[in-house]
């Protein structure tokens, strides 16, 4: 139906200079730190062919076992740590960071891909599935993929996540629900896939997950009415491997939680990557909520929606799940796939699956190969709603007060974005602490609406103008990121923002804590131990990318996307209507790698 | 006719719009053939009728007993533009915020959107809303 094109190119263009560009002093006006930084800038470097002139095939033992110094999947690592071992760059040295060099990508939205490094090449997906492909370390495009969109597409999350590697190709999850494998070397096309029709709702965001063979991938469109699904495709041929839905059909396990044919348009997308144990051979996501919004409207638990899943990676079989909180009536996707650790609890180590949800309480579970168990459920931001969870399923109840139904207004925190919506956190096993990226002092309501289903057509259960935010009374910040010691289960440290915060977080061994998400445009680090602000770099647009860090010749850096869009854009907009303010963050995406001299 | 809701596929006539009522969201049918043309979410068309003396003259030279056209898409991001701020008279876009003028050819008047809405000057014929030609300026958005 469309066709892809690849524009494959770039050989090189020119050789400018071969004397290194020194920078001096680029902290002084934008940073908080003093040094004067002589990072050099390499040179650009010659290139006569077309595209990468090497490339590392990733393999499943790389997968697994990464190379310090690359980042080669959306979290870096299976277990969703968002962490890298590299510590050139660390809370002594962090405030002589500075940019080596930058890339416009050339679009506008949100932009919330990591930069994904294997041996000194950087891939980087845009909105409008763009994929980049750069020398990591001197910036330099090597390819340029751009998909052929359809014209009438429209979603509400037009973004994308982040690619997947195996072997010599490069996979893209496709706004029109396709996936895409592209040589790694050349950014050609080698196979495009069907894997919905985007014209009922169907489309993806996610970075696929890469395992084994198999490119999985889920489909977002709760907001459309969709029926969420997994899908692995072979990663060489593209073909279905197996194919698993989050909702069950009439007859299977699960069924009696729906009622009538509410299924078939239940929700339960699955938007973001999911994480991966080897041992288990577990892949872990994370479901959206119920779809409509309005749970009276479809009665029941509604399983698997607002839930983890446990699916085999070799046949998508479901082996275990957890549904966080039944019957979804905020819009709480818990869309994040749950973090593998080891949490310490009672004097026994527990392999678990920590994830703080959008429905504002940080749970800790644990995996087992046919079960989750519950172990802590308990909330990190203001939650009005839950009443108790039941101490041994963690299965919570409600004020029914604070339930949304059809007719009536219902007000509630956190608001219907959560606590933590899509951004990630990130986990420090040197710290032992969690990083979460949360909005706190916002509550929400929602007046409850019956509209038919049509497909391809938002169907939210509730008209926009009835979708409510409020800011708590002298509330003097919104956003924050917290630091939760996961062997203790308390907060050990607290940054606040003045601004909203949509940051996702990465960690690193140097002790340090990077994340942007605010709307004054700074990318920033943190003590990781004590949350002491180290440094601050104010960017083109406001950061809602996953950061990332990688080395290259033995040099780290950290980089990032900074691009404003999206959910940090539409929740400026409530917060403007409520302040009668009008905050113009700017638009246009770039590319930007830091690093420091030593 | 009718693009959604419960009278999806009925054709509208000037009676169904009234003024100070919400715009309806159509698709068009081709006269002759008959046949609707709804195979693109692009081809949407917002009406809405207005008092005539508050539009502006480009648009009035457009409009039949008030009643004027719109793309029904937004041009900042494509979203369906389902909105209607009755007391402004503004459609309003769910997606971001978009604000559009009807009165003055589809002007920007809030949000992120780059330009205006596609507008479809429109005439009243046999007691049917027709199409007089097509829109001035491309549907959708323009991807980055």
């Amino acid at each position: 139906m469309t066709s892809a094109r690849a524009l494959v190119g770039i050989g090189s263009l020119l050789v400018a200079t071969t004397v290194p560009v020194t920078l001096l002093g680029g902290c002084t006006t934008q940073g908080m730190g003093t040094g004067t930084a002589t990072m050099t800038q390499p040179a650009p470097r010659a290139r006569t062919t077309t595209g990468a002139a090497s490339y590392t095939p990733v393999t499943d033992q790389r997968l697994v076992n990464p190379e310090a110094e690359n980042w080669l999947m959306y979290r870096r690592t299976y277990d969703g740590w968002g962490y890298s071992p590299l510590e050139q760059i660390n809370t002594g040295n962090v405030k002589n960071l500075v940019p080596v060099w930058s890339f416009s990508t050339g679009v506008a939205e949100g932009h919330q891909a990591p930069p994904i490094v294997n041996n000194g090449i950087m891939f980087v997906s845009t909105p409008q599935n763009q994929v980049l492909a750069l020398d990591a370390k001197t910036g330099e495009l090597l390819w340029r993929y751009k998909r052929e969109l359809p014209e009438d597409l429209f979603q509400l999350h037009p973004t994308n996540r982040g690619v997947g590697l195996y072997e010599d190709k490069v996979y893209l999850a496709t706004l029109d629900a396709h996936v895409v494998a592209l040589d790694a070397k050349t950014g050609k096309l080698l196979w495009d896939r069907t894997v919905e029709d985007y014209k009922k709702g169907y489309y993806m965001t996610l970075a696929p997950l890469v395992a084994k063979g198999k490119v999985m991938v889920g489909v977002s469109g709760g907001e459309l009415g969709i029926r969420g699904f997994v899908q692995a495709l072979d990663a060489r041929t593209g073909q279905s491997a197996w194919k698993t839905f989050t909702i069950p059909a009439p007859g299977e396990p699960g069924s009696d939680t729906w009622k009538g044919d509410s299924w078939k348009t239940g929700g339960a997308s699955v938007w973001i990557t999911g994480s991966y144990d080897p041992q288990l051979n577990l892949t872990y996501w994370g479901t959206g909520n119920g779809a409509q919004w309005m749970g009276d409207q479809r009665p029941g638990d509604n399983l698997y929606s607002s839930s983890v899943i446990a699916l085999d990676a070799d046949t998508g079989k479901l082996r275990a799940f957890h549904q966080y909180h039944w019957n979804d009536s905020w819009d709480w996707d818990e869309v994040s796939a749950p973090i593998l650790m080891d949490v310490q609890r009672g004097g026994r180590t527990i392999k678990s699956l920590v994830h703080p949800g959008r429905d504002g309480y940080l749970w800790v579970l644990e995996r087992r190969a046919d079960a989750i168990g519950f172990v802590e459920g308990k909330p990190y931001v203001k939650q009005t709603v839950f009443t108790k969870l039941d101490p041994r399923t963690g299965r919570p109840e409600y004020d029914e007060t604070k339930k949304p139904v059809t007719g009536k207004k219902i007000p509630f925190c956190p608001s219907l974005w959560g606590g933590k919506d899509w951004p990630p956190a990130a986990y420090n096993p040197k710290t032992g602490y969690l990083y979460i990226p949360t909005n706190e002092n916002l509550c929400g309501s929602l007046l409850g609406t019956a509209k038919p289903y049509e497909a391809g057509k938002l169907w939210l259960g509730t008209e926009i103008k009835d979708i409510g935010m409020v800011v708590a009374d002298g509330a003097n910040h919104i956003g924050e990121i917290q630091a939760w010691d996961m062997n203790t289960g308390q907060k050990v440290w607290m940054r606040t923002f003045e601004s909203h915060n949509w940051g996702p977080v990465l960690t690193t061994g140097g002790g340090l804590v990077f994340a942007g998400g605010t709307n004054d445009r700074y990318f920033r680090a943190f003590d990781g131990k004590t949350g002491e602000p180290l440094w601050q770099w104010r960017t083109n647009s406001g950061i809602t990318g996953v950061p990332s860090s990688f080395a290259v010749d033995g040099t780290q850096y950290v980089a990032v996307q900074s691009g404003w869009g999206v959910d940090a854009q539409r929740m400026q907009g409530a917060l403007d209507d409520i302040r009668g303010a009008k905050t113009d963050v700017p638009q246009g995406g770039v590319i930007w790698v830091f690093g420091v001299n030593q | 006719m009718f693009a959604g809701g419960e009278r999806s596929g009925q054709v509208i006539t000037p009676g169904d719009l009234l003024v100070g009522k919400p715009p309806l969201l159509v698709y068009p049918i081709d006269p002759r053939s008959r046949i609707v043309r709804d195979g693109s979410r692009l081809n949407q068309i917002l009406l809405v009728r207005l008092a005539p003396d508050e539009l502006d003259e480009d648009t009035r030279a457009g409009s039949a007993d008030g009643v004027v056209g719109y793309s029904g898409v937004c041009t900042h991001a494509g979203c369906d533009v389902t909105l209607w701020q009755a007391e402004t008279r503004r459609f309003r876009c769910p997606c971001h915020e978009s604000e559009f003028d009807p009165r003055d050819k589809g002007r920007v008047v809030g949000g992120p959107a780059p330009r205006r809405l596609p507008r479809l000057p429109v005439k009243i014929a046999d007691g049917v809303i027709v199409a007089e030609g097509s829109f001035i300026g491309r549907p959708g958005f323009l991807p980055g």
